[in-house]
C-alpha cells in the first residue's frame, strides 16, 4: 500500500503536485525539480506527454522519483497507447512499486506539437480505470492469469468548468464505478462553478467513495494566464480575471493571491480530501502557497498522523 | 496456457449484404462508422464513435465552454448532445450511466444488427467484469 492511499484512507488532508516535464538529466534533474516541493507534497503526478508534446515517459519517471525517495503518482492517458501498451505500463509500474495510477482519457494530438501523429483512444478514461481494476483482480483483459498480482491506488481526473456542466459528476460516478479511490480536478478559474460539482458529489455520497483533489495552478504573468486559457484544453479563464492581472501593479504578486483566493476556496467546499498544484518554475510558489493556506509541511502532518491542523483562510 | 481469444469466421455473403444494408440506412441518420457494436439506444441515439476520441464513457474534460469539441472546433460535442438527446428518450435513458467496455476491434466493418441477434455484440474479453 502507498503513503498516499495509507492517508488518503485515514482521511488526512493530502497535497499532490504536477512534476515538472522532464527532457533527460537523471537523478540529478528529478531532485532539482523536487527541491522547492518537497516540504510539503506527499505525491507528484508523473504526466504522461502533457498537451501532446513528448517527453521522458511516465513510467521513468515515476520510477527515478521512488529511486530518489518522492512518491510518484503515474499516469496514464489513451492518447498514445492501445489497451496491450497500457497493461504493459501498468505491470511496469507495479513491478517497481509504482502504485498510485492516475487514469485519463488525455488531450488530443491536436493540442501537441505533433498533430499529424495517430490517435488511438483504443480505451477511454473510464475504461483505462477498469483495466487497472482488472490487473489487480490477477488477471489480463484476455483473462490470462497473472502472478504476483499487483496493487493500486487507482485515480483519475474530472473537469467541473467543461460542459455538460450537469452531467460531470455522472460522468465522475462512472470513474468510482470503474474502480477509482481519488479524483483530481482539472483547474477550475470559475468558482461557482467548482462549487456546484463538489456540492453534487457531496450530495449523492459520491466524495465518501473518490477523494476530490481540486487542482491549483500557479502563474505569473496575465501572458501566461492567457496563454493557458487559449492552448490547455478545458480551461475555462474568465476575462476579468486576467484584466485583475494586467491592472495590477505587481503582475505575479496578484496571480499569487488569485491562486490563494482559489485554494482557500476549494479547501472550504465539502468532500475536500487535498489540493494538487502545479507550477512551471522550479521556486518556492508552492512551499509559499501552502504555507499561507496554513497547510502543515509533510513531516509535520505525518508525525502528527493526522492533519487537523490544516486551517482555511 | 491461455486460451486465444476466439476469431470470427470470414463474413458470409449474406452478412455483407446486410452489413451494406445498415449502412445505408444507419450513415446519413446517424453518421454511422460501422463499429459492429451498436450502442446508440444507450447514447441518446447519439453516435460515440463520431467523437474524435471515440469515447463510449462520456465526454473528456477539453469539452469547449460553448459546448462544442475540443478537436473539432466547429462541432457540438458529441456527448454533450448524447445527454440532451438521452433525456428526451421515452426508453433507455439511464442507460447512458453504464460502463461500456472497450470496442471490439474486430467487429469493425460488421453488421451491429446480426451482431445484436447472434449476441456477438455482447462478447466483452474474458477478464473484463465492470462494476466489482
Amino acid at each position: 500500500m502507498s503513503a498516499l492511499e495509507h492517508k488518503l484512507d485515514a482521511g488526512e488532508f493530502v497535497v499532490t503536485a504536477e512534476m515538472p516535464v522532464i527532457d533527460g538529466g537523471g537523478h540529478a534533474e528529478l531532485q532539482r525539480q523536487l527541491e522547492f516541493m518537497r516540504p510539503y507534497v506527499d505525491a507528484y503526478n508523473a504526466t504522461d506527454n502533457p498537451a501532446a508534446h513528448a517527453h521522458v515517459s511516465p513510467l521513468a519517471v515515476s520510477i527515478g522519483l521512488l529511486q530518489v525517495g518522492a512518491e510518484p503518482i503515474m499516469q496514464l492517458v489513451c492518447r498514445d497507447k492501445n489497451r496491450l501498451a497500457l497493461e504493459a505500463d501498468l505491470m511496469g509500474a507495479a513491478m517497481y512499486g509504482v502504485h498510485n495510477i492516475c487514469c485519463l482519457t488525455g488531450d488530443d494530438v491536436t493540442a501537441g506539437d505533433e498533430p499529424e501523429a495517430r490517435r488511438v483512444f483504443d480505451l477511454d478514461g473510464v475504461q483505462l480505470i477498469q483495466l487497472a481494476r482488472t490487473l489487480e483482480r490477477g488477471h489480463y483483459l484476455s483473462g490470462r492469469q497473472i502472478e504476483p498480482i499487483p496493487h493500486f491506488l487507482v485515480g483519475a481526473v474530472e473537469n467541473p468548468s467543461a460542459p455538460p456542466l450537469e452531467q460531470r459528476v455522472r460522468r465522475a460516478a462512472k470513474k468510482a464505478l470503474a474502480g477509482a479511490r481519488f479524483l483530481q480536478l482539472q483547474m477550475v478559474y470559475r468558482t461557482e462553478l467548482l462549487e456546484r460539482f463538489l456540492r453534487a458529489a457531496a450530495d449523492t455520497g459520491l466524495s465518501e467513495r473518490l477523494a476530490m483533489i481540486p487542482s491549483i495552478m500557479i502563474l505569473r504573468t496575465a501572458g501566461a494566464m492567457r496563454f493557458v486559457a487559449s492552448s490547455v484544453p478545458g480551461i475555462d479563464m474568465p476575462a476579468e480575471l486576467v484584466r485583475r492581472v494586467e491592472s495590477a501593479a505587481d503582475a505575479e504578486a496578484e496571480c499569487f493571491e488569485v491562486a490563494y483566493e482559489l485554494a482557500s476556496h476549494a479547501m472550504a467546499q465539502p468532500g475536500v480530501a487535498g489540493l494538487h498544484f502545479i507550477s512551471f518554475r522550479k521556486d518556492a510558489g508552492i512551499a509559499k502557497l501552502c504555507a499561507r493556506l496554513g497547510i502543515a509541511t509533510k513531516q509535520e502532518r505525518e508525525s502528527h498522523g493526522h492533519s487537523a491542523s490544516v486551517a482555511v483562510g | 496456457m491461455s486460451p486465444a481469444h476466439p476469431t470470427d469466421p470470414p463474413p458470409s455473403t449474406g452478412a455483407r449484404v446486410v452489413a451494406a444494408l445498415e449502412h445505408v440506412v444507419k450513415k446519413p441518420i446517424w453518421d454511422c462508422r460501422m463499429c459492429g457494436q451498436c450502442v446508440l439506444h444507450d447514447t441518446g441515439l447519439t453516435c460515440p464513435m463520431t467523437c474524435p476520441k471515440t469515447l463510449r464513457n462520456g465526454p473528456c474534460g477539453g469539452v469547449r465552454p460553448n459546448g462544442h469539441c475540443e478537436v473539432k472546433p466547429e462541432m457540438r460535442c458529441v456527448w454533450v448532445k448524447a445527454y440532451e438527446r438521452s433525456e428526451k428518450l421515452p426508453l433507455w435513458r439511464d442507460h447512458i450511466d453504464q460502463l461500456r467496455p472497450p470496442v471490439d476491434n474486430q467487429l469493425k466493418g460488421s453488421s451491429s444488427w446480426i451482431n445484436l441477434a447472434t449476441g456477438r455484440d455482447k462478447q466483452v474479453p474474458a477478464g473484463w467484469a465492470p462494476g466489482e
